[in-house]
């Protein structure tokens, strides 16, 4: 997957957590808790819907890596290879 | 009084006897068997059915919901027996994890006051008017108020100082027990918390819960049970009620089976909803999990359970609106071991009225009360029979002096005790709220102990209530689903 297949992942991922969000001028640099109503309950359902879409299991220690959307790109990059994009599942 | 209310024994009117064998047509093997259908235990299974696991849910009780539960009583009376209210989370946690239509039905509740010898007022419930209020009614300055809130702010969980709630409200409040009342009263009727507690535990359950009014659910605690039970049938959970898990079988340091009815059922993993004593102790065996760890289980302390007494209108009686939730007590000064004693002089009252349940035009009133097992345990049968008139007693003469003339209106009355409490769900010592705070990192880490194995439910104050307990089940079903996952990655 590439960095913006994943970046797209990862939105839809958060698109069906806090449907009532707008999504579309999210910084990638910016964590994603500082820009929209993310709680630590909405973090574990990223890592459920990781796991349940593309079979990616985040150690609860690295949960942190995941703070900003560069960050899930970083992280998620060797996990993602060869993983095809799921959205609006 | 008539002659004619009954008083139902409480403790031994029956949970109806089964026909036939309710494990019939289940399948030889599960993912995983969640034990128990508390908030925790269904909030649980319906995650791990989204997975798509597949799951068997049983339940020793005929009705689902634990805790989270309602009865019914000739004359139409339905009684909530845990919808006093919860904190707003509660609409996101079922609106993500349960249905749109759950979250729909979330309303705000109206009205909450407190009525005592030190204050008496309405309040939001919201902390905006909580700081107004010790601002204007206890005459408190900004920055102590602020003060206050900031640290709370800051707690952390992993920074736990050892402090009290207790030291924590004389450091920043000091000798001003009405202020402690406010701050605690609530929070000791919801998750049974006292001022000997750490410190932590009330930072962390102060900051959601009394912050944003007090909600509760719309149509009644058996129209959310039914909405979830519905969900779970759709999502293809296996539920099967009667069903008295007698044990969780454990080979070689990981579950492999539980056994109700006579029967094994194969499972890769088990999720407890059961108590987490009862988990360890009856369930599992102390023998198959560390010396240590089985030792700081049996040290966790339970907390203290309640009291309850139902009270119904007739058919075609009504009171006017007086308030949803209303704290009163006429103890002069708060004090966390009053509140539990046997003829505590502290009670809630919750108000139902027809919006409780639309299109249904019944008032019912429920006062709660914390108890402790042991004093109610330990009457002989007739002391116990006397002890429940009593606080009926009790409780009729504190709730005709907020609506005068109701005694007479009121034709079904009855009365709840932790031997009620403990005869219904199981928990050791009927306790409500689960277990004080040193129980969290037991429950937390038991999938340490013996893979597969893993516990969900009210323990350590802060994972407890309505909200609590479901967030929990969610929480541990990520960590079930993520044991699930390990599994196949190493078969596959
Ligand atoms: C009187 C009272 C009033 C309350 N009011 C409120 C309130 O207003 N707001 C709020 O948020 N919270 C309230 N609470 C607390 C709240 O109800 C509980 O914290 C919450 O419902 C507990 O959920 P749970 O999942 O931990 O387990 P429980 O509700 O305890 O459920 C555990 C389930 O497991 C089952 N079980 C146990 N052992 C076995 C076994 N071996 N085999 C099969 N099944 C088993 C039990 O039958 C039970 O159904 C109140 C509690 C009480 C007692």
């Amino acid at each position: 997957m590439t960095s913006e297949e994943i970046i797209l992942a990862i939105k839809d991922i958060i698109q069906t957590i806090a449907p009532d969000e707008d999504l579309s001028e999210l910084k990638t640099d910016v964590r994603l808790r500082d820009q929209i109503e993310l709680d630590s309950m909405d973090f574990l359902d990223i890592v459920m819907e990781l796991r349940k879409r593309y079979g990616v299991q985040v150690p609860e220690e690295d949960y942190k890596e995941l703070a900003t959307l560069d960050g899930c790109v970083a992280y998620l990059t060797p996990h993602m290879q060869g993983k095809t994009l799921k959205v609006g599942v | 009084m008539s002659d004619t209310r009954k008083y139902y024994k409480g403790s031994t009117d029956g949970k109806a006897p089964f026909h036939g064998d309710p494990l019939e047509g289940i399948e030889a093997a599960y993912d995983v068997v969640v034990v128990g259908s508390g908030l925790a235990g269904l909030t649980g299974a319906v995650i791990l059915a989204r997975a798509g696991r597949k799951v068997l849910l049983l339940e020793q009780h005929y009705n689902l919901g634990g805790l989270a539960t309602w009865f019914k009583r000739r004359g139409g009376h339905i009684f909530d027996v845990s919808l006093h209210g919860f904190p707003a989370g509660m609409k996101k946690t079922c609106r993500k994890y349960w249905t749109k239509d759950i979250a729909d039905s979330i309303a705000r509740l109206d009205g909450i006051r407190f009525d005592n010898p030190q204050f008496r007022f309405d309040t939001e419930f919201t902390r905006e008017d909580f700081v107004h209020k010790l601002q204007t009614v206890f005459g408190l300055s900004q920055t102590a108020i602020e003060g206050f809130f900031a640290e709370l702010a800051q707690m952390d969980f992993y920074s736990n100082s050892g402090e009290t709630v207790g030291e924590l409200f004389e450091r920043h409040f000091p000798g001003r027990n009405d202020v402690h009342r406010l701050l605690l009263e609530p929070i000791s009727y919801a998750n049974g918390s006292h001022l000997s507690d750490p410190a932590i535990a009330y930072g962390i359950v102060f900051g959601n819960f009394m912050a944003s009014g007090v909600y509760t659910f719309s149509g009644g605690t058996d129209r959310l049970v039914k909405a979830m039970k519905a969900e779970l049938e759709r999502l293809g959970v296996e539920i099967r009620n009667r069903v008295q898990v007698d044990r969780i079988l454990v080979e070689q340091g990981r579950v492999r089976a539980v056994v109700a009815h006579g029967r094994t059922i194969a499972c890769r993993a088990v999720l407890s909803n059961a108590n987490l004593r009862a988990t360890v102790e009856r369930l599992v065996g102390q023998e198959h999990f560390t010396p240590e760890y089985a030792a700081s289980v049996s040290q966790v302390r339970l907390n203290n359970s309640s009291c309850q007494v139902y009270m119904g209108l007739k058919e075609g009686e009504s009171i006017p609106f007086i308030t949803d939730l209303l704290f009163t007590s006429s103890a002069a000064r708060f004090d966390s071991m009053e509140l539990c004693d046997l003829h505590t002089q502290s009670r809630t009252f919750s108000f139902y009225y027809p919006k409780t349940r639309p299109g249904l035009e019944r008032y019912t009133i429920v006062a709660s009360t914390n108890a402790h097992w042991s004093d109610w345990n330990k009457l002989t049968p007739e002391q116990y029979e006397a002890e429940k008139a009593a606080l009926i007693q009790r409780t009729l003469t504190s709730v005709e002096q907020y609506v005068p003339g109701v005694r007479t209106k009121i034709e079904h009355v009855e009365a709840a005790t932790p031997r009620t409490f403990e005869f219904y769900v199981q928990s050791p010592e009927g306790t409500s709220f689960g277990t004080k705070f040193e129980g969290l990192k037991p429950s937390m880490t038991m999938h340490e102990q013996v893979r597969g194995l893993f516990h969900a439910g009210s323990v350590g104050i802060i994972m407890s209530g309505w909200l609590g307990a479901a967030n929990y089940g969610v929480i541990a079903a990520n960590k079930v689903d993520a044991w699930l996952h390990s599994l196949v990655e190493v078969n596959a």
